[in-house]
């Protein structure tokens, strides 16, 4: 395996307090030595990659602690293979992918096939999430123990909610044996039936089925009572709302303990995105009102929200290209996640170490992965990013299968130019400046 | 006026107008001996009625053959969509065709908007999901102003299932556009969130909802509505808000009643009411043949 230097970029590590100018050694796919300075390590081997980071950012590779590669069974949405591409060159170096596939991963064969394909295949480390319930029914627990040990490292029906309180409660008692959260998809299934975008005077003006706000409310006020009641650990998905945001606030106040992720359609737009029927922004849970997203980015800046994830939900163009109740929840996240999620720090919400944060260490903490930081020793994950590049969304260039964005067209700043998974390059568009 | 008649929200008070001139000039060429004309000699519509509708399949087929325009009726449940065909390859397949009019009616709210981001035909919403129904709120405004001689500054109410029904918000919109006062009134289950914003007061009360109105609207009410949730039963329905001639007291005395049909007697409306003087039910299907006459006819001049 090569080494890399990686010279002269700022680097920002938040779990290690460095923010500065400095280099990086990659070598046998770790962390080989970190320094701060300029040229400040110097290697004789002329066999080494040296990529001249000046004026570019450094930072651990990011971690998606919520993705759908859709392997095993949706294979024409997405694949292992393609959708790691995608996440590489968003400047992942660890997913995590849901089990709603066909068959749902609620089994450690299941678990293995992933694990293995990914490590024949993919771009970079997929970590599995395992189901909650036996084929995601909600009814009888899954196997927790035998996929933690074949590699899932949380459980989580997402896609469904677990609609079984007492169910839940048992999941949020067991996993705890494991030391894994409990990932909650929040939504009251029977207040948002039949829904298709956020309820409100948009969707009586559309003619569409609205979701009101309180579905996912009332379930995160409850898994947050579930919670407290067995001391499990509860992570809580996409949190779309103010009150969901208001409600984590409180409780973790209360000391429960609970995380929980937002992905940036939530705090980059409101439920306009589906005005004109653009089934590009049907998305669950449903992008919902400026208050909220306000509230959002809120819960981001006061650490509400612990981490970002994308909740990469590719799908295929005739999912989508159809009428509008009958097309596909999700948006194709991995390529946009970063450029969305710098806006946060150009608009004063999180300062660049904080945003970097809920990308890399804090999500990688909330699932116990020895990932999201440039420690010595550790894997050589790391991301490379011009904050000056300034490009156009082009959905149909996505590496992603998943066409599926409502940001085609949007013109933004900072993009990841080099992307290095246990020191192999798994996405490099900087050879120019090597 | 613009190539599509897909919804009343997005239609100019101008465009509204002056369908509902040309409309009248339509309706004399229907008192005549012949009622043809050979306006849209050599074009072609589709009807594409993917929801069974007697009502307004016939009179769109009525008024396409009244222009003498070729007609091809797309029977949906015999079609190559019960084989899983996409709506977008249906829509493809019938364009090659050479059509200039797809009439469209679909149970997916938004379906008329999608087919005019791919085809070249003019689209005619028939009726989209919960949406709209845009020709039907152009005859009930035709109607209006042929028994009350304009629209402007009257007080009109809308009784019923207001958030299931398209025909309540074309009519909403197109009568708010147009310069009535416009009430709602219902159970607070079929009043849709935010629909104030639109300028329409709302009542629970059927008294008071009607009281000293000019018109009328009744909707119907689905059988299906009573296992939603929505409502307790069609006897509590109508003890509450079923029209009687009784209730229609409050209203101004000239007060017309409205129905787009087809009505559930005794569970919205009495039977009093509905084959009464007031009631102008009929005429509504008459003004709504000239009415589908002048909007193709403006369309294939767009
Ligand atoms: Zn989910």
């Amino acid at each position: 395996m090569t080494e890399i230097l990686i010279k002269n970029g700022h680097i920002t590590d938040p779990l290690q307090g460095i923010d500065a100018v400095g280099c990086v050694l990659i070598t046998g796919g770790k962390i080989g030595k970190i320094s701060v300075g300029a040229d400040s390590i110097n290697v004789s081997n002329p066999a080494i990659s040296v990529v001249n980071a000046t004026e570019l950012f450094v930072f651990p590779g990011f971690v998606d602690m919520h993705t759908h590669l859709r392997e095993p069974g949706f294979e024409y949405k997405e694949t292992i293979r393609t959708g790691t591409l995608a996440a590489a060159k968003g400047g992942f170096t660890s997913v995590c992918s849901m089990p709603n596939t066909k068959p749902v991963n609620d089994n450690e064969t299941v678990t293995e096939f992933i694990v293995r394909k990914a490590m024949m295949e993919g771009y970079c480390d997929v970590f599995p999430i395992g189901a909650i319930t036996k084929g995601q029914e909600g009814k009888e627990l899954a196997e927790m123990g035998m996929m933690k040990t074949a590699g899932c490292v949380g459980f989580s029906d997402d896609g469904k909610p677990v609609v079984n309180s007492l169910i839940m409660r048992r999941a949020l008692e067991y996993s705890k044996v494991f030391s894994s959260p409990v990932i909650s998809h929040a939504e009251d299934a029977f207040l948002s039936e039949g829904g298709v975008m956020n309820e409100g005077y948009l969707s009586t003006i559309l003619g569409l089925r609205g979701i009101p706000a309180e579905a996912e409310i009332i379930m995160i006020k409850r898994d947050i009572d579930l919670a407290a009641l067995t001391g499990g650990r509860l992570h809580v998905a996409h949190v779309s709302t103010a009150g969901g945001v208001r409600a984590i606030r409180e409780a973790k106040k209360d000391g429960i303990k609970v995380t929980a992720e937002t992905c940036p359609h939530y705090f980059s737009i409101t439920e306009d995105a589906v005005n004109g029927y653009n089934t590009n922004g049907k998305v669950n849970p449903p992008l919902r009102t400026q208050k909220d997203v306000e509230a959002v980015r809120e819960g981001l800046n006061d650490d509400t929200i612990d981490a970002i994830a994308t909740d990469h939900a590719p799908h295929h163009r005739d999912d989508k290209m159809c009428e509008f109740d009958r097309a596909a929840f999700g948006i194709s996240g991995f390529e946009t996640a970063f450029s969305l999620s710098i806006r946060l720090v150009h608009d004063g919400v999180l300062t660049l170490s904080r945003l970097i944060r809920k990308m890399t260490c804090e999500p990688a903490a909330i699932l116990s992965i020895d990932k999201g930081t440039l420690r010595e020793g550790g894997d050589g994950d790391i991301v490379v990013v011009d904050m000056e590049a300034t490009f156009t969304v082009e959905s149909e260039r996505f590496l992603s299968k998943g066409k599926n964005t409502p940001f085609s067209g949007w013109q933004l700043k900072g993009q990841p130019v080099l992307t290095i998974n246990r020191g192999r390059v798994t996405y490099d568009n900087f050879t120019g400046r090597l | 006026m613009r190539k599509h008649l897909i919804d009343i929200k997005s239609t100019s008070v101008e465009d509204i107008k002056l369908v509902l001139e040309t409309a009248s000039s339509f309706k004399d060429v229907l008192s005549r001996d012949i009622k043809k004309v050979p306006a849209l000699r050599g074009k072609t519509a589709v009807n594409l009625f993917f929801e069974p509708s007697t009502r307004t399949k016939t009179s769109f087929e009525l008024a396409e053959k009244r222009l003498s325009t070729d007609v091809i009726n797309f029977a949906v449940p015999t079609s190559s969509v019960v084989k899983g065909e996409t709506l977008y390859d249906t829509i493809k397949t019938i364009e090659s065709y050479g059509v200039d009019f797809i009439i469209i009616r679909h149970q997916s709210s938004g379906v008329p908007h999608f087919i005019t981001s791919f085809s070249q035909a003019s689209v005619i919403n028939a009726g989209d999901g919960i949406n709209e129904h845009p020709t039907q709120a152009l005859l009930d405004a035709f109607t209006l102003i042929e028994k009350k001689g304009t629209v402007e500054g009257l007080k009109i109410a809308v009784v019923g299932d207001i958030f299931h029904s398209r025909v309540a918000r074309s009519n909403i919109f197109c009568l708010r556009k147009l310069g009535a006062e416009v009430r709602i009134v219902a159970p607070n289950t079929l009043v849709p969130k935010g629909i104030e914003n639109e300028g329409v007061q709302i009542y629970n009360n059927l008294e008071d909802g009607i009281s000293d109105v000019d018109a009328v609207m009744m909707l119907r009410i689905q059988n299906e509505r009573q296992s939603g949730g929505f409502l307790s039963s069609k006897d509590e329905y109508f003890r509450f808000w079923g029209l009687t001639s009784k209730r229609l007291k409050n209203a101004k005395p000239d007060c017309i009643v409205m129905h787009p049909g087809p009505m559930n007697r005794g569970v919205e409306i009495d039977s009093e009411v509905a084959d009464s003087a007031q009631s102008v039910i009929h005429a509504q299907v008459i003004n709504g043949l000239a009415v589908r006459m002048a909007v193709l006819y403006l369309l294939s001049t767009a």
